[in-house]
């Protein structure tokens, strides 16, 4: 199936096997391999990307349903020789060891920012209706979809905050 | 041969760390390809043409026979290249009948009609696509004879426990006459379960041959180990096969071994002369790789009123495969901890139709602590003493069991220290004082021991005519560290800045390292690494005093001093990178090595700390959050400080899981996992982990090493689930022996108060 994805900014047309996920496609077919396979079932958060600005696990959506849509993944957002600030705080926090879910970590983080700034709630929201500060807990609580087994989690909680203000 | 007495009385740049390089919180060296997404995993490499994929069928009995196989649809699959079982896959090595993980030796895939356990790899699907393979995989049809007529939980065969081979049971003094006669006793069993590593990254290899010269990059913790087990699989010469592993996702001992991936992929590539990639799924992972294995530890402590230990004893009772060789040593810890004149410990092992058993971090000290470590926290309420206090009041002066001297030992330094900055004052002794709304809040606290271990290993060094100085060790990288501290041992041993110096690791063609696993591997590849730089330097020295165009010119090669790229003699002086072109504008070799000490075993050396840690107990759920938790250890000279907290803290939170929320249970209908997935076996997510550090205390254990280092990946677990478990105690009054401590069990027990 003809299908037209934009990847970082590249409009990218695939002839793709309908059953081929945005994960594979991303993987096997445009050899962008940041974007990780922890699980493949929506369980570990490792294939998080953007599609549009929303953070999605790109295991459980087929690439068809994709046509048309904004993709960013890992990277998009900076490389070695220019990180984003958010990599640069990973680096610099030690928020990962063996690496395997920190694509997935970021992109979710960039994400779960921008829903933060939109005043989307959470289960730790006190005020459904205000500004919703970035507190520990609700950073915790809205990163928790994205498991990290060597469980870098208080460098991931001290990496994201060090950029959160600057990002927001 | 070298000894502990030149370690000890030798100096060298790590021990004088001159530029300050040693200890520093230097950021990963492969940490912008991790973050940018552009480190390559096993899956991940490019192979040099486009690859086939491989997809597995596995079991689903836990003993018997496959009797028929019928793969006539999955052949006639859109796509499918090649389909294999037991019937038509490729001769192999044959395998050992008993093997274990640090013998090389064959490791056939598809080899007989026998299943030996759930989940076991029976058959392989290879195709154009993934999508082709995913789905033709699921047409391969097996009929089965299913044997495992037995019930396969640990507890139904529990009585038919034996002696592991090789193995007796330990006793100083007479145990059991002074237990009996002990004023004070505590005897209790705690039950750990069967636990999953979950490594974020499954098990994957990507193969392909040119000739009959075999590459395949996979993920594994040994580089030598599995290139060796492969050829012999393969019935190659080892030199024939290249093994790569240059980033893995997380090993924590389940990729000690490999697994059919490995095997599938190379057969298949050799079979097609395409590329092949096979990968396991997360499913796969939980019965086709390894685990921890379950285990029942019966404690038994005696003590005199004052706190005095007068018997000491831990049996443990676990369980491993038919096949297997491990035995999960929950006991052996114990050996060293507390000073008590009559002890006894040992182990029992039960062979079940179970998948297969093995290390997982901290074996041994990650399940026997969340017994012993609560057990003295039993004994100390019963005394009516601080735990802290109990065991300092135990802390023996030599080991007890061999009255070796320690190396060194800071224990209780680790406690002290621990309880002044967590707080451990405002702990009430007696539990449920402390309610916060609907909560129940308490202070646990458990003391932390694992051995320290040394390895042989290899090691290069070479220096180009640039200056830049290029590690080379076929050692890896699991998440530890590797990569950046044996960039800081270079740059400090050769004086060049840490930006002058590349790492080359995962690779069998490097100077061989035993890996990555028991917390062995900084201390053993920094060694090796530390002495090929030596005598880099040596060669470096030599060339200089020697050339006659060198300001160091007849001057005394053992003078030469090396910093910030420049090496001199006083105030004679030129660029390292200077000389080098002049000399060797083709690079300068050296090669080092290390090996255990041949006196190493007249000391008792282990690493220690201590955990304490604030936990909330809803009155109402039987939910229990970790709310701040700190660990103090003392593991010989840090050397990076950065990586050396962050496999501290992950340890910890380990421990936290370890008590809380891991554990899989076996289906006794199938033999299998009744947890096959990450939404059902409980890893710690972001949310479950509240405050929580690690502070590391100065220390140097010249004993160790040459370089008076010891390792941290697996210290940080050992004790903080007991520490979690004697804080639920503290807060609710409740203790769960048999973990993980769940709702279910906690509020049940809360119920019944």
């Amino acid at each position: 199936m003809k299908t037209t994805i934009t990847v970082n900014g590249e409009p990218r047309t695939l002839d793709l096997d309908p059953r081929t996920t945005l994960l594979d496609t991303l993987r096997e077919h445009l050899k962008l391999t940041g974007s990780k396979k922890g699980c493949d079932h929506g369980q570990c958060g490792a294939c998080t990307v953007l599609v549009n600005g929303v953070r999605i696990n790109s295991c459980l959506s087929l690439a068809v349903m994709h046509d048309g849509d904004q993709v960013t993944t890992i990277e998009g957002i900076g490389t070695v020789e220019k990180l984003h600030p958010l990599q640069q705080a990973f680096l610099t926090e030690d928020a990962f060891q063996c690496g395997y879910c920190t694509p997935g970590q970021i992109c979710s983080a960039l994400g779960m920012l921008k829903e933060v700034a939109e005043n989307w709630p959470s289960q730790e929201t006190a005020n459904l209706t205000g500004k919703i500060t970035l507190t520990d807990d609700e950073l915790r609580e809205r990163m928790s979809g994205n498991i990290c087994r060597c469980s870098a989690y208080p460098q991931i909680v001290a990496a994201i905050k060090s950029v959160a203000g600057e990002l927001a | 041969m070298s000894s502990v007495i030149d370690w000890e009385s030798t100096s060298n740049p790590v021990k004088e760390n001159r530029a300050g390089n040693i200890g520093k919180a230097v950021d990963r060296y492969e940490g912008p390809l991790k973050v940018t997404g552009t480190a390559p995993y096993a899956y991940e490499v490019e192979p040099p043409s486009p690859p086939a994929y491989g997809v597995m069928v596995s079991a689903p009995i836990a003993r018997g026979r496959i009797t028929a196989v019928d793969t006539a649809a999955a052949e006639a699959a859109p796509g499918v290249m090649l389909v294999w079982t037991y019937m038509n896959a490729p001769a192999q090595g044959p395998r050992p009948e008993r093997y274990d993980f640090f013998t090389p030796s064959p490791r056939p895939a598809l080899e007989s009609d026998r299943v030996y356990y759930f989940g076991q790899q029976v058959a392989v699907v290879v195709a154009d696509t993934l999508e082709n393979a995913q789905a033709a995989a699921t047409l391969v049809k097996l009929s089965y004879q299913d044997d495992a007529a037995k019930a396969v939980t640990f507890h139904d065969h529990f009585d038919e426990g034996v002696q592991p081979p090789g193995e007796s049971d330990v006793e100083i003094g007479d145990f059991e006459k002074a237990f009996a006669a002990a004023p004070v006793t505590v005897d209790d069993v705690w039950r750990t379960p069967l636990q999953n590593h979950c490594q974020m990254e499954p098990c994957a290899t990507t193969a392909w041959w040119d000739g009959d010269q075999l590459t395949v990059h996979t993920s594994v913790q040994m580089v030598r180990f599995a290139q060796n087990s492969l050829a012999e699989t393969l019935m190659l010469p080892h030199k024939s096969v290249r093994l790569l592993t240059r980033y893995v996702g997380g090993g924590f001992g389940g990729k000690g071994s490999f697994y059919e991936d490995l095997v599938l992929a190379s057969l298949a590539a050799r079979e097609l002369g395409r590329p092949v990639k096979v990968a396991f799924t997360r499913q796969q992972m939980m019965h086709g790789t390894v685990h921890r294995p379950a285990t029942d530890v019966r404690v038994r402590l005696g003590a005199t009123p004052d706190g005095r230990l007068t018997a000491m004893s831990l049996m443990t009772t676990t369980h491993c495969d038919r096949r297997g060789n491990f035995t999960e040593h929950a006991s052996n810890f114990a050996r060293s901890l507390y000073a008590a004149p009559n002890r006894l410990t040992g182990h029992r092992l039960v062979r079940l139709d179970l998948p297969v058993a093995s290390a997982m971090r901290a074996p041994g000290e990650a399940s026997g602590t969340l017994s012993l470590e609560v057990a003295m926290d039993e004994l100390a309420e019963k005394l009516g003493i601080d735990p802290v206090e109990l065991r300092i009041l135990n802390e023996p002066e030599s080991d007890p069991e061999t009255g070796k001297p320690f190396s060194i030992r800071q224990l209780v330094r680790c406690m002290r220290e621990g309880a002044q900055l967590f707080g451990w004052d405002r702990r009430l002794p007696t539990p449920g004082q402390v309610r916060d709304g609907r909560w129940l809040v308490g202070m646990g606290m458990a003391a932390a021991i694992r051995g320290n271990f040394l390895l042989p290993a290899k090691a290069s060094f070479t220096v180009d005519a640039d200056g830049v100085i290029t590690v080379k060790q076929g050692m890896t990288d699991i998440g530890t560290g590797t990569y950046t501290v044996l960039a800081q041992i270079a740059a400090e041993t050769l004086g060049v800045p840490l930006g002058d110096v590349r790492v080359e690791i995962g690779d069998s063609e490097l100077p061989p390292a035993p890996g990555s696993g028991g917390q062995f591997g900084a201390a053993t590849a920094g060694s090796a690494a530390l002495d090929a730089g030596m005598n880099l330097r040596k060669a470096i020295a030599e060339i200089a005093v020697n050339d006659p165009a060198s300001p160091l010119s007849g001057g005394d090669a053992a003078q030469v001093t090396f910093q910030d790229g420049v090496i001199a003699i006083a105030n004679r002086s030129e660029r390292l990178s200077e000389l080098i072109r002049r000399n060797r504008p083709d690079g300068l070799t050296a090669d080092g090595e290390v090996r255990p000490a041949a006196d190493a075993s007249k000391w008792s050396s282990h690493t220690y700390g201590a955990h304490y840690v604030e936990v909330g107990v809803d009155t109402i759920t039987g939910e229990v959050r970790t709310r701040r938790m700190l660990g103090v250890f003392a593991a010989g000279r840090i050397l990076n400080w950065k990586t050396a907290r962050s496999q501290l803290t992950g340890g910890m939170i380990w421990g936290v899981a370890s008590a809380l929320t891991e554990g899989n249970a076996v289906d006794p209908r199938y033999g299998s996992l009744i947890n096959q997935d990450l939404a059902s076996y409980l890893v710690p997510v972001q949310a479950d982990i509240g405050e929580l550090d690690a502070i590391m205390l100065d220390e140097v254990d010249d004993k160790a090493n040459p370089m008076g280092i010891k390792g941290v990946g697996e210290l940080g677990i050992s004790g903080a689930g007991a520490a979690v478990a004697n804080a639920i105690y503290n807060a609710c009054g409740v203790r769960v022996r048999d973990y993980p401590i769940t709702p279910d069990k906690l509020l049940a027990a809360l119920t019944a108060i």
